[in-house]
């Protein structure tokens, strides 16, 4: 059924949707998220939590400095993050400028990546200023070129000033483009969206427009991924399930920078939206220095002391 | 695929327990003659053995109180008495995790709620009532506010420690001196605060402990020299207190019990809600006199927020209150576990639909799954009566007034909660409860500037803020 049913992409019938939605107290989700936040992981536990983490890191470049040869070696430790020791599993995908979705994926092709995903920006990333045009042509490029995952950023400004049937409308448009060849991940930029009821809003928004995964960030602004945003996203995502019986997908992007904050997202996700979301197809972590904090973790567990940083590679 | 959380016990290094323990009277611990075992809920180990304080060790608290109090703590002025307080604080802060793991073994409540929230509490209660010590005269009763004298203080097994700072911080800042008993099954905190009044070189009998049970509770209500009784516990017992302290001269404070209306409107942050309802009655196992045990749900959203409440409770993890991951601990004795039982089988047999959550418990030791009844109404005896346990009781309600009616329905009215993302609703409900405290859109906060205490059946005075501190103080119109 189009739209899951929940809508029939009309103006009044998407504000009647997301009108219908409960609001959020702030206080009270700060406070979940914080007593989340004091579970302690430990051993097995957080062993099985690392190499979790590190097959759902979508390892990312995304600066204008970015060149083949950067792109290529980032291609190179997502497959094997730790030259050293093969039974570190591959990360998710890695998540490029759509100019560099070409270089990427036949890099990881040429190193036996073929598991490993291409995750290409798109809809004018990061502010997501341009004319619809630009953004479909934005994402039929990034698909021609390979790209299995489409990670587009919604019209903030549209979505502020309460035209949420243009933002619903873009998602529609580049969810069409996507097709079965790809799969779209819709960026809110939380951080501008500031409130929680504008995050759930948009939650509930993406998912009804066909979003497979909804993100938090693009990594540029700040605040980014924090826990109380990150819980609303999985308690939308939990209920849209319980809607529809469809599972979307969740990634937080921006700010995740060691293994603690990596483990506490997966707390989250395991007592939110429940451990069916503890896989790469439904979560991913937006990161890059992230990944070799989780090395350095695990080398640490195996040895028991902490190596120096010459130790893991710097790509 | 599953992530299963590896046990993370906090280490019991940090405390030494003696195998046997005596009063501390006179600033000195001194041997009891009678001793009973006092056992960790959790695993029904004995932890150590207390002295049952007898006539003797009784009179000889008050003696030593009495001498105090005549002779250093009156005289000395507010300013330095505050001292002894900030001390005393900072304390308590430095051996915080001394007393959060002793708390924890001694009660069965979950470490992370001792280390979160009962002993930072604790030193916050004694932070503040050491900066009303010098300030009496702002009290609002006159220029030179006295205090009562000797003030005994009976206090219950739910939050040890914190209680015990309820109690002893406004009678020591407003320039009384105490005898104190803890509850019989959770004394070790309380002798462990013993320790630290002798660290902080607080004047000899300024603060003195006795343990026991009731019959040496009874002894503090009618010993002839005390001035004024503080008690928290039952409504059966502070019955019994109001009647043996009626014909006397003392002051007396009651902090009874409750059975909470919680009430989710239908315009409440849903998702906030079921945080609040759990934190409101699981909480401490539900060993809370202010815990939300009534659930009112409008009727349109009812079936949502039950749906949401029991998918919520699947993810509360009852294990071994040692564990920094535990939610909900051990029941904290083998007879509260019976009063929870016998109430909940009532529940059944008035055709209340329980449902628990599906959890292991440990084989020994005390234990409730967490539990609710749906389908109650208010002749219902598990709407009405206290059951001070992981159990809760829905109720629901069609109009705000129907809400606002069936909460203060009740011989209690300690506490309620509100629950509405609309601002006139939550002033227009919190205008017609008849409780002692009401929170909006949150449940079970405390704060030693907020006073604390019920209307109706739930007590008599308040603890906390100025309103505690004034039940501590005479005002010079009375002298």
């Amino acid at each position: 059924m189009k739209f899951y049913g929940l809508v029939d992409g009309t103006d009044a019938s998407l504000k009647k949707y997301l009108g219908s939605l409960p609001g959020v107290d702030q206080v009270g989700a700060d406070a979940r998220a914080a007593m989340l936040a004091t579970r302690s992981i430990k051993t097995t536990s957080k062993r099985w939590a690392i190499d979790t983490a590190i097959s759902m890191v979508d390892l990312t470049t995304l600066e204008g400095a970015d060149t083949p040869g950067k792109v290529q070696a980032l291609c190179t430790k997502a497959v094997r993050p730790d030259p050293t020791d093969p039974t570190v599993p591959s990360v998710g995908a890695v998540c490029v400028y759509n100019d560099m979705v070409d270089i990427a994926r036949t890099h990881l092709d040429l190193i036996g990546g073929a598991h490993v995903g291409v995750a290409a920006v798109s809809t004018a990333f990061p502010s997501g200023r341009a004319s619809m045009p630009v953004k479909i042509q934005d994402t039929k490029d990034a698909i021609d070129a390979g790209a299995s995952e489409i990670d587009m950023v919604i019209d903030r400004g549209a979505f502020l000033s309460g035209r949420y049937i243009e933002v619903f409308n873009e998602i529609v448009a580049i969810r069409e483009i996507c097709g079965t060849k790809a799969h779209l991940k819709v960026i809110f930029e939380t951080g501008e969206l500031v409130t929680y009821d504008n995050v759930r809003k948009a939650s509930f928004l993406a998912m009804a427009a066909g979003a497979d995964f909804i993100k938090t960030s693009t990594g540029k602004v700040a605040p980014a991924a924090t826990a109380p945003v990150v819980l609303i996203m999985l308690e939308a995502v939990r209920d849209f399930y319980s809607m529809t019986k469809s599972r979307i997908g969740v990634k937080p992007a921006g700010g995740i920078r060691n293994t603690k904050d990596a483990i506490k997202q997966l707390v989250l996700v395991n007592e939110t939206a429940g451990p069916e979301w503890l896989t790469p197809s439904l979560f991913r972590i937006g990161a890059s220095a992230l990944l070799n904090d989780l090395l350095m973790q695990r080398m640490k567990m195996d040895d028991g002391y902490y190596a120096s940083p010459q130790y893991v590679t710097l790509d | 695929m599953s992530f299963e959380y590896a046990p993370a016990p906090e280490s019991r290094a940090v405390v030494t327990i003696k195998p046997k323990y005596g009063h501390f009277i006179g600033g000195k611990f001194v041997a009891g003659t009678k001793l009973f075992p006092t056992i960790n809920p959790a695993t029904e180990e004995i932890l150590s053995h207390i002295a049952l304080a007898g006539k003797a060790d009784v009179d000889a608290a008050v003696k030593a109180a009495r001498k105090a109090y005549t002779t250093t703590w009156s005289k000395m002025s507010g300013k330095e008495r505050g001292k002894y307080l900030f001390r005393i604080a900072r304390i308590m802060q430095e051996r915080a995790r001394e007393f959060a793991v002793l708390e924890t073994l001694d009660n069965g409540k979950p470490i992370r709620e001792s280390r979160d929230v009962d002993v930072p509490l604790a030193a916050a209660h004694f932070f503040y009532h050491a900066g009303w010590a010098d300030k009496l005269e702002y009290a609002g009763l006159g220029t030179s506010p006295k205090a009562h004298g000797v003030a005994g203080q009976i206090i219950p097994w739910n939050f040890p420690l914190l209680m015990l700072a309820w109690k002893v911080a406004p009678a020591l800042a407003a320039g009384n001196t105490v005898v104190l008993k803890p509850a019989e099954t959770t004394s070790l905190t309380a002798l462990l605060f013993a320790e630290v009044c002798q660290q902080a070189e607080l004047p000899a009998g300024v603060v003195n402990i006795v343990t026991g049970d009731g019959t040496t509770g009874a002894m503090i209500v009618n010993h002839p020299g005390i001035d004024k009784i503080a008690f928290t516990g039952s409504t059966e017992v502070g019955k019994i207190i109001a009647r043996a302290v009626a014909p006397t001269h003392k002051s007396v404070t009651l902090e009874l019990g409750g059975k909470a209306a919680n009430i989710v409107f239908e315009d409440a942050a849903i998702d906030e809600a079921v945080e609040g309802i759990v934190n409101g009655i699981f909480f401490n196992q539900g060993h809370v006199c202010c815990a939300g045990s009534r659930l009112l749900l409008q009727e349109n959203i009812a079936e949502e927020v039950v749906e949401k409440l029991k998918s919520r409770m699947t993810k509360i993890r009852v294990a071994d209150p040692m564990d920094k991951n535990t939610d909900l601990g051990a029941i904290n004795s083998k007879e509260q576990l019976l009063k929870i039982t016998e109430l909940s089988s009532v529940g059944d047999s008035e055709g209340g639909q329980r449902w628990s959550a599906p959890c292991e418990l440990p084989s020994k030791g005390f234990w409730f799954a967490p539990t609710i009844f749906t389908g109650v109404s208010q002749s219902h005896r598990i709407a009405r009566e206290e059951i001070f346990g992981p159990v809760l009781s829905v109720l629901t309600f069609r109009t705000p007034q129907e809400a606002i009616d069936k909460a203060n329905n009740t011989p209690f009215g300690l506490s309620a909660g509100i629950w509405s993302e609309k601002g006139s609703k939550v002033l227009w409900a919190s205008q017609q409860l008849r409780a002692g405290v009401i929170w909006a859109n949150t449940f079970n906060k405390f704060d030693p500037t907020s006073p604390f205490g019920g209307y109706k059946e739930s007590g008599w005075g308040r603890e906390g803020g100025r309103h505690g501190l004034s039940a501590y103080l005479k005002g010079v119109s009375h002298d």
